[in-house]
Formats: structure tokens, C-alpha cells, sequence
């Protein structure tokens, strides 16, 4: 349940964002996670939800950006996709492999609506 | 609607803490090793072992993690070695901040080499850096042979796996071959040793990769 301290870390880093001054909704959270990144989705969005309620954030989606783990082999020097758990070129079989991407675990931006109302 | 940009990545804090972490541990010249594994896979066991076979040659520390109870800082208590005991209440997973907080405990204590000793779980400790020079990963022999396979982060982020309770093969369906193969299927780099801590099978062959490692630093 490490999901629970990243939506903690999301509620947090999110709130740096929103003005005090107004009354500010957040729609969204847009962010981006890799494929190998250990994040259980279903996990993150509960937790997310309980953590949220009584934040600005609360009743904002997730909308969440899978990225694929991508891997350049130091021996063909070919980049390709790959799709289970092993961590070599889909090319030529190398394990001498750079992962260029599919750890992330980033937020992106925040969709807000600010209320007419001026906060009390 | 309107869009406010971040970019920032979600664990910052925690990287932050934990570069502060090894910066911390690099000027006292300590060596810091996050133990991770199963609940019951021998961590407290193995690091037992260690400390009798290294306590006059390094100066050790431990820092221990649990979901509740002080029962493995007074095992390391008995030795005579610093410990600080951290009880997460429930969390499933040490983070750098909890380090930063518990080391300050042994800040004032000589010690070279720091063992952390994570919760045991092989899921969640396995995204969160500590500040640790290298991870060993320890999975014992009862457990299965399919370990590595089924949580691959664990093993891929590791530097060493040790597999324990070797001693407990003829009893058991797995095979010590195929929990090697699974493990270098995720890991190729990974260096393994075979131990028992009730035989005393493999431990000096473990501290003297120890001692090797942190004296070629």
C-alpha cells in the first residue's frame, strides 16, 4: 500500500499550486507513471480519494498517462518497446540494456475552475 | 477551466531526503545496506550471523523497521551493536525521511557499515530509496522458487541476493537452480550467495564479499 503515501505526496505537491486566496476546485490531476514504476492504479485512485476528501483536490480525477518501458540495447543499438517483466532487447536477446523510459512516476498539471465566489 | 503546470516527480521529497541521506552517510564514512525481503525470509537471522562474524573486524549499526515491536532492535541490543528502532504503525514501507529521523538516534555512535533493515514486504519498500549504497534482496528457500518472477522490482533494484534456509531443500518442492535462473532472468547483474543461519551454512562467504565490497570502495 505505497500507493497511499503517493497520493499523500500528489495532495501535498498539489497544494503548492493553488492560490489561498480563491476558491479554487481541482477537476483533475494529470500525471504520468511508467509501466515499471510498481504503482497499482486502482490502489492509487482509492487512496487518492479517501486522502483527497476535505482538500481542494477532493472529487478530482486522476487522469493518469501509462508509460511503456522503452529499452535501448548497448549491443544492436536498437530502441524498442517491451512488454513483460524482463528487462532485455526484444532485438537480438542482450540484457545489456538502457531504460529510457518507464519509470515515471511524475504529476503533469492540475485542471482548476476557480468559483466567482470570493473565499470567505 | 484553466491548466497550472508542475512537472515535478511525486516522490521528490523522499529522493531529496534520501540524497541527503547518502551525502550524510558518505562524510561519516559509513556504508549503508537496505535489507529487503519477505516477512520471515531470515532477515533478522542473517544480519545475527553477520554481526557475529564482523563486529571486530567493522563498526556496525543497525536501523530496524517493523510494523510494530522493539523484538528485533533487542535481538541486535544483545550484541552490543547500535540500534535505533523505527515502528511505522502500519506502514507498509520504510521511506528516507524515517531514516534521516531514526539515524539521527546513532549519530553520535563510530559506525562503518549500516544495515537497514526494511519491513519485511517485497512490493512497497522496493520504490523508495533510502540513501542506501547497495540493496540486497533475501528470499528463502521455502518461499518458492517464482519469487523473483513475481515481484521483479525487488529483485531488479537490488545488488545481492541471498538466498536462506538452504538447509531445507530436501523437504521442499523448490529448487535452489530455478530461483537463481528466475532471479538473473530480471537481474543479470545480481550476485547471489546461498546461506543457513541455523547450519551456519555460506555466512563467511557473505561477509567476505562484504568486507571486499566496502574496502574497494
Amino acid at each position: 500500500m505505497h500507493e497511499l503515501s503517493i497520493a499523500q505526496e500528489i495532495i501535498n505537491i498539489s497544494a503548492q499550486y493553488l492560490p489561498p486566496y480563491k476558491n479554487i476546485s481541482v477537476k483533475a490531476v494529470k500525471l504520468k507513471i511508467g509501466k515499471m514504476s510498481n504503482v497499482f492504479v486502482d490502489s492509487l485512485n482509492f487512496c487518492f480519494e479517501l486522502l483527497s476528501e476535505n482538500t481542494p483536490l477532493k472529487n478530482a480525477a486522476l487522469k493518469i498517462q501509462i508509460v511503456p518501458v522503452v529499452v535501448k540495447c548497448n549491443d544492436c543499438l536498437m530502441e524498442n518497446e517491451i512488454t513483460d517483466d524482463l528487462i532485455y532487447c526484444p532485438n537480438c536477446n542482450s540484457f545489456n540494456v538502457e531504460i529510457k523510459c518507464g519509470n515515471e512516476l511524475d504529476i503533469e498539471e492540475l485542471e482548476i475552475e476557480e468559483s466567482q465566489e470570493e473565499a470567505k | 477551466m484553466s491548466i497550472i503546470t508542475i512537472e515535478r516527480k511525486i516522490l521528490e521529497k523522499n529522493d531529496a531526503v534520501a540524497e541527503f541521506n547518502r551525502n550524510n552517510f558518505k562524510e561519516k564514512n559509513i556504508f549503508a545496506i537496505n535489507l529487503l525481503s519477505s516477512p520471515g525470509s531470515g532477515k533478522t537471522s542473517i544480519l545475527e550471523k553477520i554481526i557475529e562474524s564482523l563486529k571486530n573486524k567493522v563498526n556496525l549499526g543497525v536501523i530496524e523497521g517493523d510494523i510494530q515491536t522493539k523484538i528485533d532492535a533487542e535481538r541486535i541490543e544483545k550484541y552490543g551493536i547500535p540500534v535505533a528502532q523505527i515502528i511505522t504503525n502500519g506502514a507498509c514501507h520504510l521511506d528516507a525521511i524515517l531514516i534521516r529521523d531514526a539515524f539521527s538516534q546513532l549519530n553520535n555512535k563510530q559506525i562503518n557499515l549500516l544495515f537497514i533493515e526494511n519491513v519485511g514486504n517485497l512490493v512497497c519498500p522496493a520504490t523508495f530509496d533510502l540513501g542506501e549504497n547497495i540493496k540486497i534482496v533475501i528470499v528463502s528457500t521455502t518461499e518458492g522458487d517464482d519469487k523473483p518472477l513475481k515481484y521483479p522490482m525487488a529483485f531488479r533494484k537490488a545488488d545481492a541476493m541471498i538466498i536462506n534456509k538452504v538447509d531445507l531443500i530436501p523437504y521442499l518442492n523448490s529448487s535452489i537452480e530455478i530461483l537463481k535462473n528466475n532471479a538473473l532472468k530480471i537481474n543479470p547483474n545480481l550476485k547471489i550467495f546461498e546461506t543457513s543461519c541455523t547450519k551456519n551454512i555460506g555466512i563467511d562467504k557473505l561477509c567476505e564479499w562484504l568486507l571486499d565490497y566496502i574496502n574497494s570502495r
